[in-house]
């Protein structure tokens, strides 16, 4: 009993001597809820990163990374919140990596990390009102806002010759945010919205809704739904009443069940979905495959990517207060420098240590823009005899 | 030319698609008030009850396309309507034995059937959901079109296309076919006559030496045809989704009422009623006016009267409407 207790004490003042020289970076995703099947990899990538720099043994003269996760349930605020404030508060973090969902990530900002001055990096919170949030410079998305992907679905029209499309979105905050951005976007490029209208998922007849667009006119149709939901009811439904016979897809409506769906009707359609054929993209599925999760998983790399970015911006701040390094995550993320892909993190933190500049490519190429927030990767596909095919990457 | 391209446009987007919802309102409509007329309650368990019908009618169909038997052009679901059909009329035959004859002998109050009724709704809804999923479920087959857009734009030349699908041409012969054959039935045959006589006046009827279980058995049977065409109809052209069946209860007792309850007529007239004026009231109107007004007076607008998200307050306006200035319906039926 007395040994046990003698070791058990000696563990305890060992825990809190290692405590002194460590790092620890909250990862809070939402491990059960709706978006609960790709959690898992998210975490795993943002831990992939830290184990990385434990490793390489380089960060501010030999710290290691410890990672705390917690539940953000991507849509309850009020239990979001308390998670984060125990990280903050019990678990003493000195980062966080989230949160995820845009709803609660809003939440944990302005209650939780912008009062406590502590840096976030979201992997995966897309809503355009996050680039405007009252955030005191602390928080950076490694995920484009969909405003930017209202931009490129402009580009991809406007590069097609198309200059009038009415537009339907489902009837939520993504479906929203994505109109009213490519609505604002494809007019300041001197394009004509002829209508912008909500559609109500699981209904069974949208005849009425397509009803509509056809009477407002316009050469495209833009679909920002699901293509499991009501976006699929639309297309059959402007393809029965030959209404539309060019669709546009967002990210949400490209899917192998798309062309399931309707196979060579909606030929000559196209449309763009987030997405890269860089270098650090494949050296990741590499990665991720040997360290045994799926590294093609949704957000995976961007969560990699932003536990990676906290801790290059803690090494070039030579500190670890997230009010010393906070300043320095646009830096490393951007050229100019030394480009660093996934797996080279132990070097990146070298060259910081040695003063010089690096340019973090990690594997969702990232390029922050504007407050802090990627620029995004977007793959361009078309539809050619009922198949999806990659036009580019933009 | 500008006259057919809007008159083409109308029947398009309006008249075809309302003409084959009419038709499945009127169809629903028809069960509800035969039950109202003859059993004195409003069936709230007729949406699940269609979807019940459909259910399996789904289930006969993707038997026999697995053993590769299909009726050419036409949707195999006709084939397996009758197996529908037969089924819902032993579920809801088991329900009267199980639930409201326990009511009857009691002699009680129409508002207690009303509430049994919501109860096996739930059981019926649990039912369909249990078997079949609360997904969407496609089972419609063969030519989708009698007539597709494209098509027509190039044998008329015209600007607009007409899309007529095979399923909304089912659905209107269909139901042409079970009204005909169901006041056929009401009014020549002596079953039919007790049980118009049993709804008129029920004591009567009763010295008369009408059995009313035996009325009680085939009102039944009927509204387990009708209910099962109905959801089918509604499945073909449409698609199969338990919780849209559950929405339909609404359009469905608003074309009862509107059309005055126990009235058949009235129902096949609430049905259409219900149909057009939700479809009018939504449709922008911008194309078909833009092809008969002159240069200058080119609308901007769309002129829509109400967001496509108002349809089913459509339903509820016409019924407040009715019941505030005809209380008994368009028709003259039982007041409630």
């Amino acid at each position: 009993m007395k040994k046990l207790l003698l070791a058990s004490t000696a563990t305890a003042v060992m825990s809190t001597a290692a405590y002194a020289d460590s790092v620890t970076l909250g990862v809070i995703v939402g491990f059960t809820g709706p978006i609960e099947s790709l959690a898992p990899a998210m975490a795993d990538g943002a831990e992939m990163a830290m184990a990385e720099v434990t490793e390489s043994g380089n960060l501010l003269d030999g710290m290691s990374v410890t990672s705390v996760r917690a539940d953000s349930t991507c849509i309850d605020s009020a239990a979001a919140q308390a998670a984060a404030e125990r990280l903050i508060t019990a678990d003493g973090v000195d980062g966080i990596v989230g949160a995820d969902c845009s709803g609660v990530t809003t939440s944990i900002l302005s209650n939780v990390a912008v009062p406590n001055g502590m840096v976030m990096v979201s992997p995966s919170a897309t809503s355009p009102a996050l680039s405007s949030i009252e955030d005191s410079g602390l928080f950076f998305r490694t995920a484009p806002s969909d405003a930017r992907q209202g931009q490129v679905m402009t580009d991809v029209i406007m590069d097609r010759g198309i200059s009038e499309v009415a537009v339907t979105y489902t009837n939520n905050d993504y479906g929203q945010g994505l109109a009213d951005s490519f609505a604002a976007a494809f007019e300041a490029a001197g394009g004509t919205v002829t209508l912008v209208s909500a559609h109500e998922d699981g209904r069974a007849d949208y005849s009425a809704e397509v009803g509509s667009l056809a009477s407002a006119g316009g050469d495209a149709l833009v679909v920002a739904g699901y293509v499991d939901q009501g976006g699929s009811g639309i297309v059959q439904s402007a393809l029965d009443s030959g209404a539309f016979d060019t669709f546009v897809f967002p990210d949400g409506m490209v899917s192998q069940a798309l062309t399931d769906n309707f196979g060579s009707d909606i030929d000559g359609s196209f449309g763009q979905h987030p997405g890269t054929d860089s270098e650090g993209a494949e050296i990741y599925h590499g990665m991720a495959e040997a360290a045994g999760f799926d590294g093609t998983s949704p957000f995976s790399k961007e969560s990699y990517d932003a536990a990676a970015l906290i801790m290059l911006a803690m090494q070039a701040a030579g500190s670890t207060a997230p009010a010393d390094y906070a300043a320095h995550i646009m830096d490393v993320a951007n050229a100019p420098g030394e480009p660093i892909q996934p797996g080279e993190l132990g070097r990146a933190l070298e060259l910081l240590a040695a003063g010089e500049d690096i340019d973090y490519q990690g594997a969702s190429a990232v390029e922050l823009i504007g407050p802090g927030e990627s620029a995004g990767n977007y793959r361009e596909i078309s539809i050619e005899g009922g198949e999806i095919v990659t036009a580019r990457y933009r | 030319m500008d006259f057919l391209n809007a008159l083409v446009t109308l029947l398009n987007f309006v008249i075809i698609p309302a003409t084959a919802y009419g038709a499945q309102l009127a169809l629903g409509a028809l069960g509800v008030t035969l039950i109202y007329g003859i059993l004195r309650f409003s069936n709230f368990a007729h949406g699940d009850t269609m979807a019940f019908g459909a259910m399996v009618t789904i289930l006969v169909t993707w038997f026999l396309q697995g053993a590769g038997v299909s009726l050419g052009p036409l949707p195999t679901a006709l084939l397996a309507l009758p197996v529908g059909i037969a089924a819902t009329g032993l579920l809801l035959i088991g329900t009267d034995r199980a639930v409201y004859r326990f009511y009857r002998a009691q002699k009680a109050k129409p508002v207690i059937y009303v509430i049994a009724s919501l109860g096996v709704m739930f059981i019926m809804n649990g039912i369909v959901r249990f078997i079949i999923g609360v997904d969407d479920q496609r089972f419609a087959d063969g030519e989708r079109f009698i007539i597709s857009a494209r098509t027509f734009r190039e044998m008329t030349g015209l600007e607009e296309g007409l899309a007529f699908r095979t399923s909304q041409g089912i659905t209107i012969v269909v139901a042409i076919i079970a009204v005909a054959l169901l006041f056929w039935f009401l009014n020549r045959t002596r079953t039919g006559k007790s049980m118009r006589a049993f709804s008129d006046n029920e004591d009567l009827a009763l010295l008369s030496g009408i059995n009313p279980e035996r009325v009680v058995l085939y009102t039944w049977l009927i509204v387990a045809a009708l209910a099962t065409t109905a959801g089918v109809l509604y499945g073909l052209d449409k698609s199969f989704k338990p919780f849209t069946y559950f929405q339909l209860l609404l359009p469905i007792f608003a074309s009862a009422i509107v059309g005055g309850l126990g009235n058949p007529l009235g129902a096949i007239l609430g049905g259409f009623v219900i149909a057009f004026s939700e479809i009018t009231v939504t449709y922008a109107f911008r194309r078909v006016v833009s092809y008969l007004a002159p240069e200058s007076w080119q609308p901007d607008g769309l002129l829509q009267l109400l967001s496509t998200d108002y349809k089913f307050a459509v339903s509820f306006a016409i019924l407040l409407i009715v019941l505030l200035f005809r209380p008994t319906g368009i028709m003259k039926g039982k007041s409630i």
